[in-house]
């Protein structure tokens, strides 16, 4: 029993001696942070302490000193999660096809759709972003090919909007849906889908009620994966949106940079941390109601 | 009464990649409320005949009639037919009833309908209770009757079982045959059963259809089958047998007169009822079973041997007897037989002129 506990410590340590270093370290560090009062010229003061920065969440103080609501930072949290959302579901979208094709063609045909699928991480984020500003911007690839096949005579004006933020952010973040949901469909036995046929199911229902389902682990997953990162998004809406549509991410940037409120951006990173804990916890009781619900 | 369910004629199919045909020329009729087997081997085609009724294949040459109609490239869900998998394939995310429920919901039937209906199913396959557990919380045999009631649910024409029962243990298997017996029966839906176990074959068919490299061996009820076997293939994979071979030297009628060459020296001949038309002269290989040869005094007997051996089952006794050149002879007893007497000395054996089936050698 002795050895085994010893065991389990020296398999665990490197592990929990990272996230704590790493991870539980500097998160009570922002938490300390959040806490004090911001230094005239950047930093802060580690003596005193405040709660101002959470107060700035909701409120604005004016130079009277009075408090009134302010929803400017609500505004950026909800437009976050929108275009998050947003995002989730258009990597679904182009990902479930694109998985359920690679399940229909041979294994080597599959792998190399899958050696398609990591290409682009083989080039760094920033520089696949800029690209895209080449691909979007007024007079570029887009506007010039759409023009060339006559489908359009002005240009889209589509750099800068959240509409490139979104188009950006689901080429990122494509893979990490494509791969989770290709592995869930792979795995399902194909004699399901044989007996489901031979039950008198059309495609469409073998899809909505035998693959779909069986699937939804690996699709969950893929979306967790999609949206939690997509929610402190930095590059995309930075190159992409131009700054114009700011997210979560850019607002902790720009608190530690050009506004030097270090307490303020600790805050907001700490309530996106806190947010999402509350959305996963939320997801998890929906699912475990839903597992009792179905038996 | 004996409408035809199934019309098998002239099916061929060729899977790509393999030199041989997995069904070679099949034509088969399947009757209405019948247990139909297809037994054989491993690699027989017995399967691949199975999928292509129930529309999983895409046949080279041929057609299937199922009540009449040509299916044609009709896909599976088109098909008045039910398979039960030998995996069972039972959906893993719906409980019992939800299964079971699976095929009444896609021909959209009225949910009331679909209640009662899978209430009967439960009770039918003495599933009650059950209808809320997933199938992984289900022991094998209880998967096998969700499996069973999930295809019998929308009350198809045909019923198509896949070598259903081969993952349960032995006592298990009987009970399920009884089982599948009695619900083909109260159902009176036409079964159409694959295995490779030779005696659940005899069991539970009305008829058999034997097949090995994708031809038909034979087609004809059980005890056909096995008191009239066509070829020596079906003789050797049906049942126990002795193989002597022998020569034909008269022919009299149906039957005929041969020589047994397994006696050494001693002409040893035999009349036999029916000699499969086999000319004088020409060689042939006799077919015995072990139950329809009989001690006798070694005065009046046909052949003699030692008894080196006795396998003991209960009901019967196998004595392995060695003839004067070695040949082998096996003789089904009764479990009542004397032992010490069979081993003691030489022994004397008859065989009667209508328990031999001839073949050509």
């Amino acid at each position: 029993m002795k050895s085994v506990r010893t065991r389990d410590l020296a398999l665990t340590a490197p592990a929990v001696l990272y996230l704590a270093l790493f991870m539980i370290a500097p998160l009570l560090l922002m938490l300390y942070v959040s806490t004090l009062e911001r230094a005239p010229f950047g930093g802060v003061l580690w003596d005193t302490h405040t709660s101002v920065a959470y107060e700035k969440l909701l409120f604005e103080r004016d130079f009277a000193g009075k408090l009134s609501f302010n929803g400017d930072y609500i505004a950026i949290f909800a437009r976050s999660f929108r275009l998050a959302a947003i995002t989730t579901l258009l990597t679904l979208v182009v990902s479930v096809p694109t998985a359920l094709y690679m399940t229909t063609v041979s294994r080597r045909r599959a792998a190399f759709i899958l050696f398609l699928v990591t290409v682009p991480f083989w080039t760094n984020l920033l520089v696949r972003n800029f690209a895209w500003i080449l691909i979007l911007r007024n007079g570029g690839a887009l506007d010039q090919g759409l023009q060339w096949l006559g489908l359009t005579k002005q240009s889209l004006d589509i750099l800068y909007t959240p509409l490139a933020t979104g188009i950006g952010l689901t080429y990122s973040f494509l893979p990490f849906m494509i791969l989770p949901t290709y592995v869930a469909l792979e795995r399902i036995d194909k004699r399901l889908i044989e007996a489901a046929f031979d039950l008198g199911a059309t495609r469409r229902r073998v899809l909505s009620r035998v693959v779909l389902p069986l699937a939804m682990p690996g699709i969950l997953a893929g979306a967790i994966l999609v949206f939690i990162p997509c929610l402190g998004a930095y590059v995309s809406p930075e190159l992409l949106g131009g700054g114009k549509s700011m997210m979560i991410g850019n607002l902790v940037q720009s608190q530690f940079g050009a506004s030097r409120n270090w307490p303020f951006g600790a805050a907001l990173a700490l309530m996106l941390v806190a947010v999402l804990l509350l959305t996963l916890l939320v997801w998890r009781l929906v699912q475990a109601r839903m597992a009792r619900r179905q038996p | 009464m004996t409408e035809t369910a199934i019309a098998i004629s002239g099916v061929r199919k060729t899977f790509p990649g393999t030199p041989h045909a997995a069904l070679d020329g099949v034509s088969l009729d399947i009757r209405k409320n019948e247990f139909f087997t297809l037994l054989g081997p491993s690699g027989c085609g017995k399967t691949t005949l199975l999928r292509s009724i129930a529309g999983f294949e895409d046949l080279d040459e041929g057609s299937i009639e199922l009540d009449g109609v040509d299916m044609g490239r009709t896909p599976p869900n088109l098909r008045p037919v039910n398979t039960v998998f030998q995996s069972y394939a039972l959906f893993p995310h719906m409980s019992v009833a939800q299964n079971i429920a699976f095929a009444l919901e896609m021909l959209d039937r009225p949910r009331d309908g679909i209640r009662t209906r899978v209430a009967e199913m439960m009770s039918l396959l003495r599933l009650e209770g059950l209808g809320e557990r997933l199938p992984a919380q289900l022991s094998g045999g209880q998967q096998q009757r969700v499996a069973l009631g999930r295809a019998l649910a929308p009350q198809p024409k045909v019923l198509l079982l896949d070598e259903p029962l081969s993952a349960l243990d032995l006592k298990l298997r009987k009970e399920m045959q009884i089982e599948l017996k009695r619900l083909q029966m109260a159902t009176g839906i036409t079964f159409v059963f694959v295995t490779h176990d030779q005696e659940e074959a005899l069991r539970m068919s009305d008829r058999i259809a034997v097949m090995r490299d994708g031809k038909l061996m034979q087609v004809g009820r059980s005890a056909d089958i096995y008191e009239r076997p066509a070829n020596l293939f079906v003789a050797e994979f049906i049942g126990d047998a002795n193989f002597l071979p022998a020569v034909c030297v008269a022919r009299n009628g149906d039957g005929g007169r041969f020589r047994l060459s397994c006696c050494g020296e001693d002409a040893v001949e035999l009349d036999v009822t029916d000699a499969n038309a086999i000319a004088t002269g020409a060689k042939a290989v006799l077919v015995v079973r072990p139950e329809r040869i009989s001690l006798a005094p070694i005065a009046s007997a046909l052949l003699c041997g030692e008894v080196p051996e006795t396998i003991y089952s209960g009901s019967d006794r196998m004595a392995h007897a060695r003839l004067a050149d070695g040949t082998q002879l096996r003789v089904r007893l009764s479990g009542a037989a004397d032992v010490q007497e069979l081993l003691a000395g030489r022994c004397g054996f008859s065989i009667a002129g209508n328990a031999v089936r001839a073949f050509a050698a």
